[in-house]
């Protein structure tokens, strides 16, 4: 078995005092792409730092490919560890063109040679037509698009990517992020990329890892963190949820929704139920047995339409999105059907919660995206 | 933050784990230096300061009770002239230039700096010798009207308004650099917001343009009045007594140092209120940008009377401050060169050359340091002695050089005699006998100018850029020589070049602390006015002022591509 492209043990790390980090236990095997995603300030861009040795690490140990470059006495500088850095400024040299930033680091390499590699990174990302401009003549794209030349250049191992795509606007931040993956795929290269964005997250990374306040809170491939988040952070962090606050009842909990299972919860003990709006289906027909309700508004959003609607006795609307086709007039009469696949219980601690058995909405958090 | 990669704290440990101590030494270092040096900067202020607390008795009495108060009163009636004179053609001029377009309107952009290379004492002498009694303008006036002595008055030039005026000519351009600033980087989302909510163009300008400038045009009035209070060769011609002449005559008229010293204390007060004002504006300024969108500025085309109109409101400052001065310059230089450009007119060239050029060399070496250190670890206590060290252009040279001759003749006459008495030889004075004085008076006065080019330097190298240097594998020297050193030569360079100008024209500090029989060209000027002899001084004059166009040049490129969105670097 291959060692991993990388690998953090029990990491922590702390500035000026003041814990950023604690408990990272991390590996990322080769050539597989991560995406390390969190709220802002919640530690990652550190992770990435401390792996790219651009910051001394406190606690615990990092290996590259197998070999210990951070810890135990150990500090490997940064132009040793052999990886690919992007950084989130993109921090292009703006006295050197194109050509010379993309050559920055394969100054060990024969000239010929060197060329011809230069030739190809440039190739590789649609740059060809401005190897002799300077880096402030160039669009943010392009900008971006040189600094991934630059890191990819020298043909590393491993790519840290830092926020790469956080200042292009949607439609092109869309394109890099497909090429910038296939050219890690077609390379072989294991990458961690940073976002907070968790759209992006799971669009890059074979697996996810979500941090949250400096400790890893769930890590696994996109599916299972969306269908079976570890709680109810991960669950809320990515995708909107509609939060009922209960107590479980014959085994489950019971929402204006409709009940939710709690498998594996006490009987009486207080929950929270996280229930995605594509969980919430609405049927134009009124069906027996099932909550009735009144469309507010409805909005086609591409793929899928979202739904607000109104249903009796709660003091604020709520969520659905439906297939794009559905779009009912406002003031409509739905039924709600839920489907429990794409609902989540998990225990409360610390909310008190009123005698009365039905679930109470929860005022919704601020929104993580 | 990410102050690990940065070159210096380099691979740290791969020596394995005496690391910590290690690191603590070496960021004292880099937190100890810059205090020594600021200490060492600050020392001739200081020195000043602390006479305040020595009894003079009888010599301050006598200078209270005769000349201070007149010291004082001058000094403000200059200030508050040359206040509202540079005010006045520095926001009418930069206005003109930024809003509208008119004859030669891209040519007075940069012309209207041109009489910054002007020393004010060298205007001084070329109008005094073109409208003194015997000069030209008076002259023609008699020989064309047939007209005696008596037939008619002109306003003398050697007067308290003749030094305004002289002072307004040569200072404007520090206005003019600021207002234009400003009104360069205000959004024109502000001033269109102003035109959709009703005001008309003329109601904008005064009630959001102008005063979103005002804390730029405070400061370049500040800078003007700093000038003013350091100014000694113009107030010296004229007669008209100041701190500085004051200053001047008290330690080598009456040869009473302690006095002269606390005469400049005095004057500091002035500048410390100068300098609170201007600091305080500058602060304002940056917060005066409300939005980050900027587009080109709309300029207006003005036809007609309205454009000769704007072009001759420029050509006023450039002529009467540049053009006029240096063709009579001009003029006098080639009449008198058979015996003024000799053996030793290259000598004082010489002179000022070395000075100008090594000053130079020393004040950018101790600004990268500065800077260098403040970048790695941005402490409170290194930010402070990075700003004290930059504090001394607010402080007229001539306190700079008595403080210079306190702090260091104590020091000299020590190694001097102690020298003699063990090894039987004298050193002679090394500081303040030598010309290491005065490169340190030099590089103390214009220190602010290094620091703030090489810290705008920096400020391009973000501390990613370092970080990707080093991920593609290049170690700490390296990123220094292929990313700190050609991101940094060119700022370095320019603030060299302003530097070695500024020194070429200093008089006050030259005069008190150049070694015997060691002329500069500002020294051979200010000699040949003082034996009145004004034509004379016009060879070394003109040589200061053509050596400091291209300096001038640089600085107007530089205002032109600070506007945000206008030309990106």
């Amino acid at each position: 078995m291959t060692a991993p492209a990388l690998e953090f043990k029990g990491v922590g790390h702390a500035y000026d005092g003041v814990p950023v980090l604690s408990e990272i236990d991390l590996a990322i095997a080769p050539a597989e792409v991560l995406s390390l995603v969190g709220p802002s300030g919640c530690g990652k861009s550190t992770l990435l730092r401390l792996a790219a040795g651009l910051e001394p690490l406190s606690n615990g140990s990092i290996q590259i490919a197998g070999q210990l470059v951070s810890g135990k006495g150990v500090q490997v500088p940064p132009e040793d560890r052999r990886l690919g850095f992007v950084f989130q400024d993109i921090a292009l040299f703006p006295h050197l063109t194109v050509t010379e930033n993309v050559a920055f680091g394969l100054r060990r390499i024969g000239v010929p040679v060197r060329r011809q590699r230069v030739l190809a990174a440039l190739e590789q990302l649609d740059l060809a037509g401005f190897a002799d401009a300077y880096p402030h003549t160039l669009s943010g794209g392009q900008q971006q698009r040189v600094a991934l030349a630059r890191a990819l250049a020298p043909d590393p191992k491993l790519m840290l990517l830092d926020e790469p795509f956080s200042g292009l606007d949607a439609r092109l931040r869309d394109r890099l992020r497909d090429e910038t993956l296939d050219l890690l795929k077609a390379g072989g290269v294991a990458a961690m990329i940073v976002t907070h964005d968790p759209e992006e997250a799971m669009r890059m990374g074979d697996r996810l890892a979500v941090m949250s306040e400096g400790r890893i809170v769930q890590c696994g491939t996109p599916s299972e963190l969306y269908r079976h988040p570890a709680s109810a952070f991960v669950a809320g962090f990515l995708g909107e949820v509609e939060r009922f606050v209960g107590r479980v009842d014959r085994g489950s909990i019971v929402t204006p929704l409709g009940a939710v299972p709690a498998p594996g919860l006490a009987e009486g003990c207080a929950a929270l139920a996280l229930i995605r709006p594509e969980g919430v289906v609405l049927e134009a027909a009124s069906a027996a047995g099932l909550p009735r309700a009144h469309v507010v508004d409805a909005r086609l959003l591409g793929r899928t339409s979202l739904i607000r609607f109104w249903l009796d006795g709660l003091p604020t609307p709520l969520h659905s999105r439906m297939p794009g086709d559905f779009l009912p007039e406002p003031g409509a009469a739905v039924s709600v059907r839920l489907d429990c696949r794409r609902a989540h219980v998990f225990p409360l601690e610390s909310v008190p919660v009123s005698a009365d058995a039905a679930a109470s909405p929860q005022p919704p958090g601020p929104d993580p995206g | 933050m990410a102050e690990s990669f940065l070159p210096g704290a380099d691979s740290v440990g791969k020596a394995g784990g005496a690391l910590p101590a290690h690191r603590r030494f070496r960021a004292d270092l880099w937190t100890l230096g810059p205090l020594v040096l600021a200490g060492i900067i600050a020392l001739p202020v200081l020195a000043v300061l602390a006479q305040l607390f020595l009894p003079t008795g009888e010599v301050w009495r006598h200078l209270a009770e005769t000349v201070l108060t007149r010291y004082i009163v001058n000094s403000l009636l200059l200030g508050a002239g040359v206040g509202v004179g540079t005010a006045i053609l520095g926001v009418t001029s930069a206005w003109l230039v930024t809003f509208y377009r008119f004859p030669g309107s891209r040519l007075w952009e940069w012309t209207l700096l041109l009489p910054l290379t002007m020393p004010a004492y060298v205007i001084a002498y070329t109008y005094t010798g073109l409208l003194d009694f015997a000069g030209p303008v008076q002259t023609w006036l008699r020989e064309a009207f047939g007209w005696t002595r008596e037939d008619y008055w002109l306003p003398p030039v050697r007067s308290l308004p003749g030094a305004i005026a002289m002072l307004t000519l040569v200072l404007y351009p520090y206005v003019y650099m600021l207002a234009r600033a400003s009104f360069l980087s205000q959004s024109v989302c502000v001033i269109e917001a102003s035109r959709t909510l009703g005001l008309g163009p003329w109601r904008t300008f005064l009630s959001v343009t102008l005063p979103l400038a005002r804390p730029g045009i405070i400061v370049g009035v500040s800078l003007a009045l700093m000038e003013t209070l350091n100014d000694f060769g113009t107030v010296s011609h004229f007669a008209v007594d100041t701190f500085t002449t004051g200053i001047y005559r008290t330690w080598f008229g009456m040869g009473e140092p302690v006095a002269a010293a606390q005469l400049g204390a005095t004057l500091l007060i002035f500048v410390a209120a100068l300098l609170l004002i201007e600091r305080r504006s500058r602060g304002a300024a940056r917060y005066h940008h409300t939005t980050g969108r900027y587009r080109t500025l709309p300029t207006r085309r003005l036809s007609g009377a309205a454009g000769l109109f704007a072009a001759a409101a420029c050509l006023l400052p450039v002529g009467l401050g540049f053009l006029l001065p240096v063709a009579v310059l001009g003029k006098w230089a080639i009449e008198t060169w058979t015996s003024t450009i000799d053996a030793r007119f290259f000598q004082f060239a010489g002179n000022s050359f070395i000075l100008a050029a090594i000053s130079a060399g020393v004040s950018v070496t101790i600004a990268l340091i500065l800077a260098y250190a403040q970048r790695r670890r941005p402490t409170p206590l290194v930010v402070l002695a990075v700003r004290l060290a930059g504090m001394g252009y607010a402080v007229p040279g001539a306190v700079i050089a008595v403080g210079v001759l306190l702090a260091f003749g104590a020091f000299d006459s020590f190694i001097d005699g102690w020298v003699r008495s063990t090894f039987g030889s004298s050193t002679g004075l090394i500081v303040t006998g030598s010309s290491a004085g005065l490169i340190f008076a030099y590089s103390v006065r214009f220190l602010a100018i290094p620091v703030s080019a090489v810290e705008a330097g920096f400020a391009r190298v973000t501390a990613s850029m370092d970080g990707a240097a080093r991920t593609l594998g290049e170690r700490p020297g390296g990123v220094l020589r292929r990313v700190h050193a050609p991101l940094l030569a060119g700022s370095a360079l320019t603030a060299g070049l302003l530097l070695f100008v500024d020194v070429m024209k200093e008089l006050p500090a030259t005069l008190i602390l150049r070694p015997f029989n060691f002329d500069t060209l500002a020294i051979r000027a200010y000699q040949m006015a003082s034996d009145e002899r004004l034509r004379d001084a016009a060879a070394p004059g003109l040589l200061i002022v053509l050596v400091g166009i291209a300096p001038v040049i640089l600085l107007s490129r530089a205002i032109a591509r600070s506007r945000p969105g206008q030309m990106r670097e």
